[in-house]
Parts: structure tokens; sequence; C-alpha cells
């Protein structure tokens, strides 16, 4: 309140050359704009053409204007008995329609059915045409038995191909951009296994399994040879290849499901059915 | 001349004078950490903004479409329209780049902001009776902004946020019983389906910020309604509130505000890459980023399915898969004892009764140790979902850092709420106004007996020593004065028409305090006589010349 008295000189020449800032920054900007729109040029304009704004009304605000000092009352919220009364009969009147209790009942009856038959379309969220979720998961594309290994980019999978340094990420011939059919192989030393693998083995150490890890998800990608280990790059899960890919640490409950795999006549590897299990993360109906 | 005859214009249709009067001297406690909630507010006002500009660009499509712009490794690929339109985003629509990464960063902000917001309102007991349901608003605004977050993020359909979205797809399914049935949908199908992306954009664009807008609304009207709390002070009372008047004070230090949010904003967008979608490559079912971390305020969950141990379980033959507990458990128990925190705190103390005081930090060292507790929970989870990257940095196997934070996650936020609530109770007992003030001898006696909490400021029954001077203005209108047992003095926020009105104001907002009529005080700035409310006037006058402007301009351009 005794703001007004002080001398106000300097700082009113700095909130002026705060705004003169401001000014330049939005030109800057516009300059910017006009010139390509270069990001990091766009962005300085804009953060002085708004910091000189900030500044200048700091100033404004902390040097030129009253702090504080006033009161202001705070009646209690709640009203009086005979407000509240007053209030009841202003509802509850002689023709009040809360007195009519038959036809508020009905009333009732018929916007609750409304309602909830208002509600039935929110069900087509859900298509009808697709499985029952619970359903869909159980199976893959792979249980279309016989279908080839191919790249994610499409390209055919032999045996030959398939190395032991590193693993080889398949998908199903024709379904390549489905979500829970990522699978990979690899070629394991036979000597090392303790447990054989659930779907099997050819060519003297090929070895199939999900690739998507049994806690949430995630593509397990990271392979190390002299261990046999999978870790999922998500929260480091790793599966031990030569234990049926039964996971020995992080959060993983499960083993990767397995995958038939077959060698064709031409050497290209086919599978010979789904997933030992339903791959991927679990769900309350999973068998 | 003008402006009045604007104004004139404008109250003869809407009666706008009073209601102006009353809204421009409004009182707001001058009190800085009052400024998160205002800080999320333009967070949000520069999301909407940013916002809007990218739904003009984007295409929340998964059909496959050749992108052919200005980044050239991807140029010739073909890629989802989602995943295109976000590069051509950040390389061919000028100034896209800056408004998506403005986005982003005022995200990061908005909840920033929200959960000081919070953590404020937690340890002054801000949301005691009656502000209970603008604290449930609050709660339920945090999990919006949560979820619009992650939907966000989600959206450009790249390899990192299509990780993210099916960790978040193993997460629904794994909530019994109805786990797949939700999972689809939210999803739309079995991840990845088509239906996603429309989904997520609708809800991300439209469903939760029409929510957003309304809980905003009723979470400002409310406190428009309850006025704002206070810390105790001279001449503070539950019946009053001290401090600065919307206008002309209050008003140009929130436009600082706004404007320093804004830079901030735009600096970080224009200077500091976020989510650098073109790098992370377009979403592939059989590929993952590593390392992938997301957003920081849903990393606690992902830092949770790092650390819970390898927990399966089956309920009556049913599958209770490994994510539930932590990811899903985790959630909706911080949210559960957050929504019911008023209820929990009332239950603890028995205080029902109104209370528009704030409590000191220190007054509730209970209150503090809980607050402490979690936030140091939090961030042990928070580090967990970098246990990746700090092994890489530092060349030390995860499984140690993963062995260490789970020990840490159970033990840590005990200790540190152990401290907070001996400091709390040492402050609460000595003289110290600040912890670093603290003797040992204090805080010694904040680890034995402490006396039992004390309501601080509450109505002081002895008004002798204040006193109330009310006068009359030369333009007839009343003010009034408190002056206090120290001298010091607050005015009236607001001139009244009658002098009944300004007693009636004076002796709600300090009861019992006598009130003295006197002439105008000579170290009073007087109004000049020719009315009231010109600032009202002025402001309404020139945003109506501002629109009348504008509509004539658009008026013209429409011309044939």
């Amino acid at each position: 309140m005794s703001g007004q008295h002080r001398p106000q000189g300097g700082t009113v020449h700095a909130i002026r050359l705060a705004f003169g800032i401001s000014v330049l920054g939005a030109v800057e900007f516009a300059v910017a704009y006009g010139l390509g729109g270069n990001t990091q040029l766009l962005g300085v304009g804009l953060a002085v053409a708004f910091g000189g704004l900030c500044v200048g009304l700091w100033l404004w605000g902390r040097r030129l204007l009253p702090m504080g000092g006033f009161v202001e009352q705070r009646p209690p919220l709640a009203a009086t008995q005979q407000d509240v009364t007053l209030l009841a009969h202003a509802i509850g009147g002689p023709e009040s329609p809360v007195r009519r209790r038959g036809l508020l009942g009905m009333f009732a009856l018929a916007v609750g059915t409304v309602g909830l038959a208002l509600l039935f379309p929110a069900r087509s969220l859900l298509s009808f045409r697709k499985p029952d979720p619970d359903v869909a998961l159980d199976h893959t594309a792979w249980r279309f038995g016989g279908l080839r290994l191919v790249t994610p980019e499409g390209v055919p999978v032999r045996a030959a191909d398939v190395g032991a340094e590193t693993i080889q990420i398949v998908v199903p011939e024709g379904h390549t951009r489905d979500g829970d059919v990522p699978a990979f192989v690899v070629r394991v030393d036979p000597a090392n296994l303790i447990t054989p693998p659930p779907g099997g083995m050819v060519g003297g150490g090929l070895v199939a399994y999900s690739l998507l890890c049994t806690h949430a998800g995630c593509p397990v990608a990271l392979y190390q040879q002299t261990t046999g280990r999978m870790l999922c790059p998500c929260h480091q899960s790793t599966f031990d290849l030569f234990n049926a890919a039964t996971p020995v640490a992080g959060p993983a409950a499960r083993p990767l499901p397995g995958l038939p795999i077959v060698v064709d006549a031409d050497g290209y590897l086919r599978a010979s059915g789904d997933f030992t299990s339903p791959p991927g993360p679990g769900y309350w109906s999973r068998p | 001349m003008i402006t009045r005859w604007v104004y004139r214009t404008v109250d003869a249709r809407l009666g706008t004078t009073s209601v102006a009067r009353t809204a421009l001297a409004k009182v707001f406690p001058d009190q800085w950490t009052f400024m998160f909630g205002e800080i999320a507010l333009y967070s949000f006002l520069a999301l909407v903004l940013t916002g809007v500009y990218l739904t003009l660009f984007f295409d929340p499509t998964s059909a496959q479409t050749v992108y052919d712009g200005a980044y050239q490794p991807l140029s010739g690929s073909t890629v989802s329209g989602a995943y295109a339109s976000a590069v051509a985003l950040s390389y061919d629509v000028r100034a896209g780049l800056l408004i998506r990464q403005a986005h982003h960063w005022a995200a990061l902000l908005f909840v920033g902001a929200i959960v000081l917001h919070l953590l404020r309102i937690f340890v002054t007991g801000a949301f005691r009776k009656p502000r209970e349901i603008n604290w449930v608003i609050g709660v339920t605004m945090l999990t919006l902004a949560l979820l619009n977050g992650f939907t966000g993020y989600s959206m450009p359909d790249d390899l990192l946020s299509g990780t993210g979205l099916r960790i978040i797809y193993s997460v629904v399914l794994s909530v019994p019983v109805v786990g797949a049935w939700l999972a689809q949908l939210a999803f739309g199908g079995e991840f990845p389906s088509d239906a996603t992306l429309p989904r997520l954009f609708v809800t991300h664009v439209l469903i939760v910020p029409a929510v957003f807008a309304a809980l905003i609304s009723a979470h400002l009207a409310i406190i428009i309604r309850q006025k704002h709390t206070q810390f105790p002070g001279p001449g503070r009372r539950e019946r009053n509130v001290v401090g600065s008047r919307l206008w002309p004070a209050y008003t140009v230090r929130t436009l600082s505000l706004a404007a320093g949010v804004f830079a901030v904003v735009f600096a970080l967008g224009g200077l500091v890459q976020i989510n650098p979608v073109w790098i992370y490559g377009p979403f592939s079912p059989a590929k993952a980023t590593s390392p992938a971390q997301p957003d920081w305020y849903v990393a606690w969950g992902d830092g949770a399915l790092r650390l819970f141990p390898a927990v399966e379980f089956h309920v009556f033959g049913h599958l209770v898969p490994s994510p539930f507990l932590p990811a899903v458990g985790v959630g909706t128990v911080t949210f559960l004892v957050l929504y019911a925190w008023p209820w929990l705190d009332r239950w603890r103390t028995g205080d029902r009764a109104s209370r528009h005081l704030l409590q000191p930090p220190r007054q509730r060292p209970g209150r503090i140790a809980v607050a402490a507790w979690a936030v140091t929970f939090f961030a042990v989870l928070l580090v967990a979902a970098v246990d990746d990257i700090i092994a890489r940095l530092f060349a030390i196997p995860v499984t140690g850092i993963l062995r260490t934070l789970q020990v840490l996650v159970l033990t840590l936020p005990f200790v540190v709420a152990a401290v907070a609530y001996t400091v709390a109770r040492a402050l609460r007992g000595g003289t110290a106004r600040s912890v670093g003030e603290l003797t040992a001898e204090e805080l010694r006696g904040g680890l034995t007996a402490s006396p039992g909490p004390v309501e601080l400021g509450d109505d002081d029954p002895v008004a002798l020593d204040q006193l109330i001077t009310l006068w009359r203005n030369p333009d007839d209108t009343w003010r009034w004065r408190w002056t206090g047992p120290d001298d010091e003095k607050l005015a009236s926020n607001e001139a009244y028409l009658s002098r009944d009105e300004a007693v009636a104001a004076a002796s709600v907002a300090f009861v019992g305090v006598p009130i003295d009529q006197t002439e105008p005080p000579p170290d009073v700035v007087l109004p000049p006589p020719t009315g009231h409310g010109r600032a009202a006037r002025v402001a309404a006058g020139a945003a109506w010349v501002a629109m009348a402007i504008v509509a004539w301009r658009r008026s013209r351009k429409d011309r044939p």
C-alpha cells in the first residue's frame, strides 16, 4: 500500500526493457518461421517472448503493486436451520412431484430402463464378429499347421541358415503382423540340454520358442550363446534355453512356450502346430 | 468514453457490475506453494493449445502408407499412417516439431505440478472438511492426467510406444475375471489391433479433455465458493482470507506465472529433444527397444514390474498373472488410499469441524511421515525403472542392482519416514523456524515424548488489543480496517454501499473485535469520487473492444 510512494523509475525502465525483449523474441519467432522454421530458433523466440512477459509482469506485480494487506470475510458455508427448512418447503410443497411416490417410482423405473437400454450399443466396442477375447488368446496363427517360418520381412528361413551365435526371429508365413506369433529359432549344442525343448528339436540342435516374454509380453530379444540365456529388455526376465526356457531371473514366472518345427523337403523350416502353450503374458482363463 | 459506452451497453444487458466488483476484489493468499495448482492449470492450457494444433496434422491409423518426406532414412518406407504423420510433424510440418515437443514437455510439467500441488495439500491438511470434494476431484484429475499422458505418447506407433502399449496390454490382461474383456474394450482386440489407435486418439483428444474441462471448472468453482485456505498468521482467522486482491496485484502476478510456464514449455520444446520417434523406428510386433523407459509419471509402475518377484498363482483353477500385484495392485491401493485420505485422516484425528486455516506441516508429524514414506517408495520405484541404464552406466550386473532396490523399496521408505517424523516433532516442540535452525537438543526432543498437537491460530477469543476502524469515504461508500496487537493493518477488500454491509462483513471476518467509526485515516488512498468499479469497466470494455475488432475484421474477410 505504501508502494505508490517508492521511487519507481528504475523498475519502470526494467519492465519496459522486459516487454521490449518480449517483442524481439516474438519477431525472431516470426522471422525464424518465415525462413524455414528451425526448431531451436522457433523455441528460443517463443521462450524469449513469453520470458520477457513473465519478467516484466513479475516486476510490475512485485514492485509497482501492493502485496497483501487485504482481508475478505468468509461467511460459514452451512445455512441456518430456518433456511434449510425453507428450502425443504420449497421442494416438498403440496403439489410437489416428490409427494407422488407412486408416480415417482414409475418414473424412476422408466428412466432406469431407458438408461440401461442405451448402454447396449456399448457392447459393440467388443466386436461380435471376433471370437470372445478369452478364447482368442488361447491360440495363434501357428495352429494352421505346416506354415513356413519366415523373417518379419517375409523371407522363408532354411534350417541351414540358422546359426548358433544369434537367434533368428520368425513369424508364420502370411501372418507377419499378428501380435502373438513372433518366435525365434536358434541352434544349441544338444550336449548342453538339461531338459528336452518342449517343441522338440530338428536338424541336430535347432530349437524354436515364442519370442514373447511370459511376464508382460515384450519380445525377449537378447541372447547370450555361452549360457544359453534369453534376456527380456523390458523387465530383465531371463530364460534358460538349456532347460526348456524356464525363467531363471526376473519377474517372469512361466517358461517360454516351445514351437514344434520340422524341416520340409526343400530345407525350409515349418511349424507342425501351435505353441506348446499360449504365448506371452498370462490371463485369467489361461489353460 | 468508448469503453464507458461499451461497458454501459454490456451492463444494461447482463448486469455485470456487482459481480465484477466482487470478483475483482477477491482475496488470494500470498503463498508461493499455492502456485503449483496454477502451474498445472497453465500447463493444461498449453497442452490444449498445442494439442489442437497437433490434431490437425496427426493421422491416428495403423493403415499402412508410404512415408515420402524430408526425413531421408524413412523416405519411401511403408509404415503406419500414425507413424508417418508423427515423423512428418517432426520433419515436414513447419514449426511442427516445436509444437510436438512443447506438447510433450507440457505434459511432463502438468503431471509434475499436479503431484507437487497434491503434496502441498496433503502435508498442510488442506483436504480437510469442507474440501474433501475438491480433493476427490483433484485425485481424479491426477488419474486422468496419467491416463492421457500414457495414451498421448502411445499414439505415434513408434517402437518405444508399441513396447509400452504391449506392457499395458499385459497389465490389463492380468486383471482377474474380466482382464481379457477389458483389454479388448481398451485395445479393440488382441494386441496389436487396428482399432487401438482410433480408441487411444478419441480418448486422448476428446473424452479425457472434456472430462478435464468439466472437473477443472468444478475444482475452481468450489475454490471460489469455499475461498482459499491460508496459513495461520496475523489477522488470519477461520472466518476470513488475508492476501492480495485479484485486481490488480494478483492478476499481474498470475499472468506472469502463465507467461513463465509458456516460456519454459517452449524453451524445452525448442531446445531439448523429447520422444524422437524417428530414431525409435516404427512399431513391429517382433521388436523391442532397449533400453525402454516410459515417461516419469508412469515409470513407477514399470519399476514395480521390474522389482516384484515372479509371483503367479491360481484362484479356483484360474491364473492370476505376475503383473497383477505390482502394476494393478500397487496402483489400485495407491489411488484408493489417496481417495480415502480425508476420511482416514478424520478417523485418526477425530476432527469433524470445518477448517480453513492450514496446519504447518510440522504440526502433524504422522502425516509428514506418511508423505515421506510414499515419496520415497515411489522414488525407489522410479529408480528401478532405469535399472538397466544404471547397470550399463556403471558396468554392474543388473541382478545386483535389482536385489539392492528390492531391499531399499521395503526399508528406505520407513527410514525416511522415521527421520521426517522426528524432525517434524522436533520442529513442533522447539523454537526453530526451519530444519536448519534445529539444535541437537531439540532433535533429541523429537525422538522422545512430545507435546500433543496444538491447534494454532484459531479464532482468538481475546479481542482486546485488536480494533476495527470503520469510515465513510467522500463517495459515500464504506470501508473498514483491522489493526492487530502489533499494529498490523489489513484493509477490507471491498468498498461497501452501506454502513450495515461493512459492519456485517467486518464482524464475520473478525468475530468479537470492537468496531470504531472514524474519519478516513490519512494513510489510506481514497477512491476517486466519480464512482466505483472503474477498473472493472476498463477491463470489460477492453475485452469487448478487442472482440468487436475481431468480429469486424472477420466480417470484412468473409465479404466476397
